[in-house]
């Protein structure tokens, strides 16, 4: 218990150890801590950022999925006027085709009926006079009949 | 070598509470008269170590001071060379909370503003005389026996001449070392802070005016000196008081079965109430220190 030189020994190796605290171990654990404060601080903010951007892409998609209903419908909508038209359209087109063909084939009935007559009448007198001369079992006067029978196919 | 046989209790005591002190060999003459011999080595009794003067050197203390010193500056570098922002490992966490709470402590009680020493001397402060402190509650007579047998084994010296202090704030050298450099450091920052003038005004006119100058002076000095007093001796005595409870809880071991057994108990409690203790005074010097050093840059 004697105070003796170990007084200043033990000031010099205080003295060494501050001097190395506050060189070496100090400075390097504090730029770490502050370092990693400054870490946190950002990644909450970027947590926070992204938080808030998450919301506003929420509302952006719950946007477009909204739009993207609206347009489906109108498109469907649309398709089935366009569709309704089509049909009527279609509809339309096949009666006036029907129409068109129903008269061509009507005038072509009655043109086929027309000259069917025409044979008929050409062939009838023909076709009467040898049924008569069949009928009558004697020649005829050829000449003398046709004007009478001339008239009488006029008369058919 | 009577003693070898017959050992008091109250030479125990003395012997725990002798440093190992190298220095000038001195040896009696006649009664009471000590003359130096010329040779430097160990001295073999507390009266010898007394007689080596100023210019001896207490090895035990200076031994385990700087060791455990080195240890705690070793333990932070390794700490410091490999830390980093991201996830800490184990060591790393240990030493941030430990520096945390200095720099928590020293933002609270320094106000002097950027002071690039404070927070690195307070570390050193509180973990350094934590450290030493913390020998106390290694059993008395570990190591002091260990060194003692040890030496006798190596040196062929007698065991009960080799004296050992294992806690380095026992030793009033260690505390009062630490505290002048408290001390120096305070007066430093006097004169850099308030200028040669201003300090000495502070010392002379305060706290009753330049009409009572004289007063004055010796009122403030004796402030001042008192500071660094208070806090070396504060924590010797601390110190000193607690290993002194060990070493007379140590001797009722060879006393009786009971009182040995009571001794047990008695050494337990008293350690764990240490260990409050060697913290609180670890933390009372180093908070002290940041107070003393905050007041020698305040203007009045």
């Amino acid at each position: 218990m004697n105070i003796n030189a170990t007084l200043i020994g033990q000031a010099i190796a205080f003295l060494l150890f501050i001097g190395f605290c506050m060189k070496y171990v100090w400075p390097p654990i504090m730029q770490a801590l502050d370092d990693r404060k400054k870490k946190i601080a950002d990644g909450l903010a970027a947590a926070e950022r992204g938080k808030h951007e998450q919301e506003l892409a929420e509302k952006r998609a719950q946007q477009v999925i909204h739009e993207a209903k609206e347009q489906a419908n109108e498109i469907i909508s649309q398709a089935q006027r366009r569709g309704n038209e089509i049909v009527d359209e279609s509809k339309d087109s096949a009666r006036v085709e029907g129409d068109r063909i129903l008269t061509s084939a009507r005038a072509e009935i009655e043109q086929e009926a027309n000259r069917a007559k025409d044979e008929l009448r050409s062939q009838v007198g023909s076709v009467a006079l040898a049924g008569a001369a069949k009928i009558l079992g004697r020649e005829i006067d050829d000449k003398a009949h046709t004007d009478l029978l001339e008239e009488l196919v006029s008369r058919i | 070598m009577a003693s070898e046989t017959t050992i008091t209790t109250s030479d125990y005591i003395k012997h725990h509470l002798q440093n190992l002190t190298f220095g000038e060999k001195q040896v009696e003459s006649t009664a009471g008269n000590w003359i130096p011999t010329g040779e430097w080595g160990f001295a073999s009794s507390a009266q010898e170590a007394t007689q080596m003067g100023f210019w001896s050197i207490n090895v035990d203390t200076m031994l385990l001071s700087i060791l455990l010193g080195a240890l705690m500056m070793w333990f932070f570098r390794s700490v410091a060379k490999t830390v980093s922002a991201d996830v800490p490992t184990p060591a790393q966490n240990f030493a941030e909370m430990v520096i945390e709470f200095i720099n928590d402590t020293v933002r609270g009680s320094f106000s002097g503003g950027k002071n690039e020493l404070v927070a690195p001397l307070a570390l050193t402060i509180f973990v350094w005389v934590f450290l030493m402190n913390l020998m106390d509650l290694i059993p008395v007579d570990l190591l002091p026996m260990a060194v003692a047998q040890g030496a006798s084994a190596l040196f062929g010296v007698d065991p009960h001449h080799v004296y050992f202090k294992v806690v380095p704030s026992t030793d009033p050298n260690a505390t009062m070392g630490m505290a002048l450099v408290v001390f120096g450091l305070m007066l430093y920052y006097s004169f850099k802070i308030k200028g040669t003038g201003g300090f000495l005004a502070e010392l002379s006119f305060e706290p009753f005016g330049k009409w009572a100058l004289p007063i004055n002076i010796v009122l403030e000095t004796v402030t001042l000196l008192a500071k660094p007093f208070s806090l070396g001796l504060r924590l010797f005595g601390n110190m000193y008081a607690g290993e002194m409870v060990f070493i007379l809880i140590a001797t009722m071991y060879s006393a009786s079965l009971v009182l040995g057994s009571l001794a047990g108990l008695l050494q337990v409690g008293w350690a764990i109430f240490h260990i409050l203790i060697i913290t609180l005074q670890a933390f009372i010097f180093m908070v002290l220190t940041i107070v003393y050093i905050d007041m020698a840059h305040q203007h009045h």
